[in-house]
């Protein structure tokens, strides 16, 4: 009885930190279709105005032209660097692998703060601040760690002896490699583009420090909160939100769907030799 | 992060030796080639572009600033400015307490959620619920911060609310309190996250244990669920201080910016003032805070039973 009752309150307070979690997004929704330039209760009537204004806007298409163009990049290069480092820890032994992957995975415990302010200070006495390079380099280091942890964990589900047993047949190691790794792994790679793509496509603090003249869509967002209240701050919200969810959605279909595969396959085998078992 | 390290390769050699047959290993000559062109790019950028510029930061704390240029040098002139003032020190107790207070916030809101998650859903339910707690880390953090403006000002939804209802308005906006919710969504989802996994992988057999002994639930909770899942529990705290003590858009856009945190005053230091090397002395302070934070608290978490 006591468990029924605990079990009650423990549901209830569940969904209240996922209303608390999601409220925000919700409102912003909502909003992004609401007529009122100060939003409040009750609704006014609803509208398109802040999604035109923000299609009409020169410098929010530019910012999104910017961060197209920096996600892409940096998801497709973090992938690539993920990649190697994962197989890199899969495959060898060596001193100092310890501190290997540690420079693998730091960068996101680094407040992003401090990280745009080191970029900066770095990139531009390099001279490559103020651009949709610099954003790039900066995006494709704090997206690599994810790519690499995804990877790694798929490469820990792979029977060793397949690519063994490559090499024992006579394939190169590059071609075991593209034969046998990377068709087990096509699935995860697709699913870190796309997760590494989201994180990119969300940061803003390191874009707005070493970014300069160029702008992504979140430091434009970024330049909105600074300015006077808009809902055109919702419809971008909206988008973006519709992007992100998109991409995530994706990658987790396309990461959870070779277990599923699987899972289907083993039960039809299953159905198929009753009387193997 | 254990996963990294448990699937330990074999190496070539042994290959040979575990076929009957003699195996045959690929060209030895090519070998360490083929390990460097997947070793060393990885390697490579990392030192390039994140150990980098972090030690540049260092040097930066050294060098000055003439007429909005920055010149090479070797003064201590930085450090003293920064270190010696006492709203510098002001400000640096306010954030490491602001980080603290979200940390157990964070930490004790979201155990009873993480709770329910781990020992009270179907499976179902608790794989959509993880799912959902996913989506919110992929949302722009920039936007839920607006809209809890919305919920949160004079005007806002919460008072409009309360008018409604016949109850007085109150300021929410611009406080402590505003700050703290939006710490709160910036890390619950994770801190929740990473508490259900670690309490998921308890062994069942503990808690039937500690039932079929005589336990009643609190104490089950308390001195067997807790201490089993220490390990998760403070590596979810540390990411919500690490978080928190970064975050510059909740301080400013929700606490009002009045009470500035050290990341409002290196975003200062570093866009208005120019004074790059200023705001590399105060990143430098909070790195070195986050660094003895993360060793107290990663040696809590692994310390053996007293």
């Amino acid at each position: 009885m006591t468990r029924k009752i605990s079990g009650v309150i423990l549901h209830a307070y569940l969904a209240l930190v996922l209303l608390f979690l999601f409220a925000p997004i919700g409102a912003s929704l909502v909003f992004s279709f609401n007529s009122d330039r100060f939003p409040t209760l009750p609704l006014g009537s609803f509208t398109l105005d802040w999604y035109a204004a923000v299609f009409s806007d020169e410098r929010v298409l530019e910012a999104l032209v910017n961060t197209l163009i920096v996600s892409t990049a940096s998801a497709t290069l973090a992938t690539a660097l993920g990649f190697g480092a994962a197989y890199t820890d899969y495959r060898y032994q060596f001193s100092g692998k310890r501190l290997y992957l540690a420079l693998g995975l730091l960068p996101p415990t680094v407040p992003a703060i401090i990280l745009g302010l080191a970029m900066l200070a770095y990139l531009s006495r390099l001279g490559l601040s103020g651009s949709r390079l610099s954003i790039v380099i900066a995006h494709t280091v704090i997206c690599t760690p994810f790519a690499m942890a995804l990877v790694r964990l798929r490469l820990s589900q792979i029977d060793a002896s397949l690519e063994q047993a490559a090499w024992n047949l006579g394939a190169s190691q590059w071609a075991a490699l593209r034969y046998v790794i990377l068709p087990f792994t096509a699935s995860t790679l697709c699913g870190a583009w796309l997760l590494t793509m989201a994180v990119s496509f969300d940061e803003f603090a390191i874009a707005w420090f070493v970014g300069g003249l160029s702008e992504t869509l979140p430091v434009r967002v970024l330049g909105f909160l600074q300015g006077q209240v808009s809902p055109r701050i919702n419809a971008i919200g909206t988008l973006v939100f519709g992007v992100t969810t998109a991409l995530v959605v994706v990658a987790q279909l396309i990461l959870t769907r070779r277990l599923s595969l699987r899972r289907a396959e083993e039960r039809s085998t299953n159905l198929n030799t009753p009387f193997s078992s | 992060m254990h996963h990294l390290s448990s699937a330990a390769p074999t190496p070539l050699t042994e290959v040979s030796t575990s076929f009957e047959l003699k195996a045959i290993a690929p060209q030895s000559s090519g070998r360490a080639g083929f390990a460097l062109t997947h070793a060393l790019p990885p390697l490579a950028w990392q030192l390039a572009f994140f150990v980098g510029p972090l030690l540049f930061l260092l040097v930066l704390t050294f060098w000055s600033v003439h007429n909005f240029r920055l010149e090479p040098a070797f003064e201590m002139g930085n450090w003293k400015r920064m270190l010696t003032q006492q709203h510098v020190w002001d400000t640096y107790l306010r954030t490491v307490m602001g980080a603290a207070v979200s940390t157990v916030l964070a930490t004790v809101l979201a155990f009873p959620a993480a709770f329910a998650i781990a020992f009270r859903l179907s499976e179902n339910a608790r794989r959509a619920c993880l799912f959902l707690l996913v989506v919110p880390f992929f949302t722009s953090y920039l936007v839920r911060v607006y809209s809890w403006q919305v919920f949160l000002s004079d005007e806002g939804l919460i008072n409009s609310l309360l008018t409604m209802t016949g109850f007085e308005t109150r300021r929410l906006l611009n406080t402590d309190l505003a700050t703290q919710i939006g710490y709160l969504t910036l890390s619950l989802p994770l801190v929740v996250l990473i508490q259900a996994m670690s309490l998921l992988l308890i062994d069942s057999k503990l808690i039937e244990a500690a039932r079929n002994l005589g336990c009643g639930p609190m104490r089950v909770v308390f001195a067997v669920i807790v201490p089993a899942a220490r390990v998760g529990i403070t590596v979810a705290a540390l990411f919500c201080f690490i978080f928190s003590f970064g975050d510059f858009v909740s301080p400013l856009y929700l606490g009002g910016g009045s009470s500035p945190t050290l990341s409002i005053l290196i975003v200062d230091t570093t866009k208005a003032g120019q004074q790059w090397p200023r705001a590399a002395v105060l990143a430098l302070l909070m790195i070195s805070t986050l660094m003895a934070v993360a060793w107290v608290m990663t040696a809590f978490a692994y310390r053996k039973k007293t």
